[in-house]
Formats: structure tokens, C-alpha cells, sequence
């Protein structure tokens, strides 16, 4: 396989509503992937604009943002898996890369969600599992993993103090990210509040909603080397895809489409997970956390919760997870999300993540998910 | 009286297996057949992905099945407020057919617990609506 490389990354701050126009908000990661780079924007050879589109009033907005952002008359295209669109997003620009139809390709990541109430983004998220045969009963993505968080608990014992260390983590990290929606210090009290959204899964175990947007640009081997000093390659890509139906699904303990997709991504890369140095995975909720350490292969099945009480997932511990926030911290801008870790692995893979600087990261993991484990992306990042 | 009185809120006015609705009034759940290869389906399926048949039957989901997972959703989206707390979950029937619906609230009080025994019972809505339910066997 040629080589490709990431060679800048930008994010907006995430925030619970965005002063702006989603033009606007693009071109504040667009700036931020730009600014001191020395890559500009008619080196750019196509975009594609990763988004879930519910949530819009604009149709279409790839064209929109691509005129904005001074990209006509280069391609550019939608591309959307939900919550992992920008995931998916990289991958087909791999693929654009890789097949040589182009050198240098930018994947941007945005979701505006404060256009619409809680209640009706929640009805819409719902809408993103089976609207023929689960919506009428009233579903949402919380009632969606607290049955996993169910699962976990019955099958392995896990208990809600195991999921509020996760968020106690995550708010650890969260104080320090500037571009992070919820940067309040909470305590585990705190957390263990029995404010419930849909048991076991209390108000802390639940992600926000944000405004946000990513821009991650890629470049053939060539090009990479000739636009940046220190690019960052992708070095496995794995998705797999798994039943929307929860009447399809095996297991309610882990999610089938994370373990086959990190499967595919270290073969690719021709690593093990003991060999990730950095991860950023998908806590929508701490639940989802707790299983992506199982499936990503950081811990056997059942032992992720002996991670977290042995802050194994700290920057300090042996597989150092999410220490950028995450999810929970830094909010939930779906088409967003999957760009942000992608943002956060590469300066860690660069040495530019300042305060949450892993020492001597060679190798990162992101793991983003869409929907309730319908589309899994595991893609692996190095330095060489 | 087609689809999109199944349920709370509908979603979906027309499908091949309409028919599933006139079932759940005749007090039954059921599933799909395929005819041509055997492969069971829930919930009911018009095409057969294993064959490629589109000649099924229809069976009914009966016996006791066993409880999977479950929550209590204290918060719901637009359209499901005066419902709120709702139960969900799934439970696996014979065959491994694997059921995904509300559970019978009047369970909170015995206390639920995944394993449980459960059978499906039919539920009459308001204005002339249907659905299923979980309930304790
Ligand atoms: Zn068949």
C-alpha cells in the first residue's frame, strides 16, 4: 500500500451553541489546520465534508462549504456514518490518495446541534437506530447503551462506581482542554449523583451535545514530505458494521463491529494492541469506553474495569486513553468527534500536545463509533 | 389499518409485512419463514438475505424466553414524554430469536433481573394503536 499522511489538523472549540453560521464554524478549523502550516488552500485537491445530516437546515452542505472555505472548483462530496463520519471520512481519502486520483485531500468533520431542542435531537438521534421496528417504542442512544452498560454489569460484575472513574478520568482531562464543552472539575460524588437518563447510566455517564468542527488534511508520501516537516501516516484502517436491530446483535457486553475493525486495523498496521502507546476511543458514554478497552484488546474481556481502578488509562498508566477529555469532556459534535481524535492522536504522535503529552508516542489508536455500534473505525496512526 | 398503527409513534406507513399488525390484533407476535431455505426471522422480514426468496411464511413467537437486558429510560425523545419512566429490553425466545420492546411496567415491582423468564403478551394504545410487551412469565 502507498503511504499516506496526515499533515495538519484543526478543531474549533467545542461549545453548547456556536455564534455562527455552520460556514463560519467550518472556516474556524479550516484557519486552525492552515494557520502556520504553509499549506494553502489550492493545494487541496478535493474535500469531503463529514456530517450527520439531521441536524441541518442547509441541504447539501458539502457545496456550501467547500465554496466558503475557497475550494471551488476542486471535488468535494458527503460522506456519513453517523457518529463516525470523519472516520469515515479519512478513510475514503486514504483510498482517493492511495488509488493516486489525488495527492492531497482535506476530510472536515462538523455538526451544529444546538438548532434544535434536546428532546427533538434525541427523537432524531433515536431515528439513527430502526425506525421501523424499534422507534415506536420510544428509543434514544442512551436507553441504547445503558442496555450494554446492563450487559457488561450482569455478564462481568462491573458496578456504576467502575463507569464514574471513567468520567472522573475524562473531567481530569477536561479542566485542561481548552476546546473542551465541559471543562468543570467533578468529584466521584459528584458523579455518582442518582440522576438517572436511563439506568444504570446517570447524568455523568452521558456525553453533550456540541457545536463543533474538525479539519484533518492528507497527503501522498510525496507531497506529505514536501508540505510537513512531521507528518503523521496512517498505518491500518479497519471497519466493520454489525446489525442496527438490537434483535441482531449476539452480545450486549461489547460491541461487535469495534472488535472486528480493530482486528482488521493491527493487521494492517502489523501491530498488537500491547504496542498503542496513545488512544482516543468513542465515550459517548462511559460505558462505551469501559467496552472499547475490552474490544480494542487493551484488556481480556470482563478486565477493562481492573484498568480503570488501576488508572491504567491515565497519561501516566500503561495504555493511556482519551486524555484529551474525551467525549464526555471535550462534547459530542457528531461529524465532528472522529476528527477531533484523529486531531488529538497526530499531535500526540508529533509531540505538540502540550500539557497531555504522552512521552515518546509512536504509535496512537482511534476507535469511533456510529450509532449503537452499527459502523466500527479503527484506524492506526505512526510516526514512521 | 395498515403499519403506522404500530407502536407509540409510527415512523413507517407502509411495508411488505403489514400483516405483522393484523397478528399483534389477533393477540400473536410473529416472525417470517422463508420458505425456500427455512431461515427464521425477527422481526418479520418480506425478503430472505440467505436465499433470496421472497416467499415466507409467518410464525408465531410462543413460549417462555429469557431475559437479556433492560432499562428504565427516565427521560424520552419528542413525542414519548407522557410515557416516562418506559421500560425496554430484549429477550431471547426459542430458536434464538431475539425480541426488542417495552417491558411490562408492573415488572419494576417484583424487580427485574436479566435471565428472568418473559413472555410476550399484545398491547391495545390509545386511538386504536397496538404494540407488544415483555412481561414476566
Ligand atoms: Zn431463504
Amino acid at each position: 500500500m502507498p503511504k499516506v499522511g496526515v499533515i495538519a489538523v484543526g478543531q474549533s472549540a467545542f461549545v453548547r451553541s456556536y455564534p455562527g453560521s455552520i460556514r463560519e464554524l467550518a472556516f474556524e478549523a479550516f484557519r486552525d489546520a492552515l494557520s502556520g502550516s504553509g499549506i494553502k488552500a489550492n493545494d487541496i485537491e478535493a474535500s469531503l465534508i463529514c456530517s450527520a445530516p439531521e441536524y441541518d437546515k442547509q441541504r447539501t452542505p458539502a457545496g456550501l462549504v467547500a465554496e466558503y472555505l475557497g475550494l471551488n472548483p476542486q471535488p468535494t462530496f458527503y460522506v456519513e456514518s453517523v457518529c463516525s463520519s470523519s472516520s469515515s471520512g479519512l478513510r475514503t481519502a486514504y483510498a482517493l490518495i492511495a488509488s493516486g486520483l489525488h495527492e492531497v485531500v482535506m476530510v472536515l468533520g462538523f455538526q451544529k446541534m444546538s438548532e434544535i431542542s434536546s428532546a427533538e435531537s434525541q427523537e432524531r438521534m433515536g431515528r439513527g437506530a430502526d425506525i421501523q421496528w424499534e422507534a415506536p417504542f420510544g428509543t434514544m442512544m442512551p436507553a441504547y447503551y445503558a442496555m450494554h452498560a446492563r450487559g457488561h454489569f450482569t455478564k462481568y460484575g462491573t458496578t456504576e462506581e467502575d463507569l464514574a472513574l471513567i468520567r472522573l478520568k475524562s473531567s481530569t482531562y477536561g479542566v485542561i482542554n481548552e476546546k473542551a464543552v465541559f471543562r468543570k472539575s467533578l468529584t466521584l460524588d459528584k458523579i455518582m449523583e442518582p440522576k438517572y437518563i436511563a439506568t444504570p447510566l446517570k447524568m455523568m455517564d452521558c456525553c453533550a451535545n456540541a457545536d463543533g468542527l474538525s479539519c484533518i488534511i492528507l497527503a501522498s508520501e510525496e507531497r506529505a514530505k514536501d508540505l510537513c516537516k512531521k507528518p503523521v501516516w496512517v498505518k491500518g484502517l479497519g471497519m466493520a458494521t454489525a446489525p442496527i436491530n438490537m434483535a441482531g446483535r449476539d452480545t450486549f457486553s461489547g460491541l461487535k463491529c469495534a472488535q472486528l475493525a480493530a482486528k482488521r486495523a493491527y493487521e494492517m498496521a502489523g501491530v498488537g494492541p500491547k504496542e498503542i502507546d496513545v488512544a482516543e476511543v468513542h465515550d459517548c458514554f462511559t460505558i462505551a469506553e469501559m467496552m472499547a478497552y475490552e474490544d480494542l484488546g487493551f484488556a481480556e474481556a470482563g478486565q477493562g474495569k481492573e484498568l480503570i481502578r488501576n488508572k491504567e488509562t491515565y497519561k501516566e498508566g500503561r495504555i493511556p486513553v482519551n486524555v484529551d477529555g474525551g467525549l464526555l469532556s471535550k462534547g459530542h459534535p457528531i461529524g465532528a468527534t472522529g476528527g477531533s481524535q484523529i486531531r488529538t492522536i497526530a499531535l500526540q504522535l508529533k509531540g505538540e500536545a502540550g500539557e497531555i503529552q504522552v512521552p515518546g508516542a509512536k504509535i496512537g489508536l482511534v476507535h469511533n463509533i456510529g450509532g449503537v455500534g452499527i459502523y466500527g473505525n479503527v484506524t492506526i496512526f505512526g510516526v514512521d | 389499518m395498515g403499519f403506522e398503527q404500530f407502536g407509540v409513534v409510527s415512523f413507517t406507513a407502509t411495508t411488505k409485512v403489514e400483516k405483522f399488525v393484523d397478528f399483534l390484533r389477533e393477540g400473536k407476535v410473529c416472525g417470517t419463514i422463508c420458505k425456500a431455505c427455512g431461515a427464521k426471522f425477527f422481526p418479520p422480514r418480506s425478503d430472505c438475505n440467505c436465499c433470496l426468496s421472497d416467499d415466507m411464511e409467518w410464525f408465531e413467537i410462543l413460549g417462555d424466553g429469557n431475559l437479556l437486558t433492560y432499562t428504565e429510560a427516565m427521560y424520552a425523545p419528542a413525542g414519548f414524554e407522557k410515557d416516562v419512566p418506559y421500560l425496554l429490553g430484549v429477550a431471547e425466545f426459542k430458536d434464538g430469536a431475539k425480541v426488542f420492546g417495552r417491558l411490562d411496567k408492573s415488572m419494576l415491582e417484583g424487580g427485574i433481573t436479566p435471565g428472568m423468564k418473559i413472555k410476550l403478551k399484545t398491547v391495545n394504545l390509545e386511538e386504536g394503536r397496538i404494540s407488544y410487551e415483555l412481561t414476566s412469565a
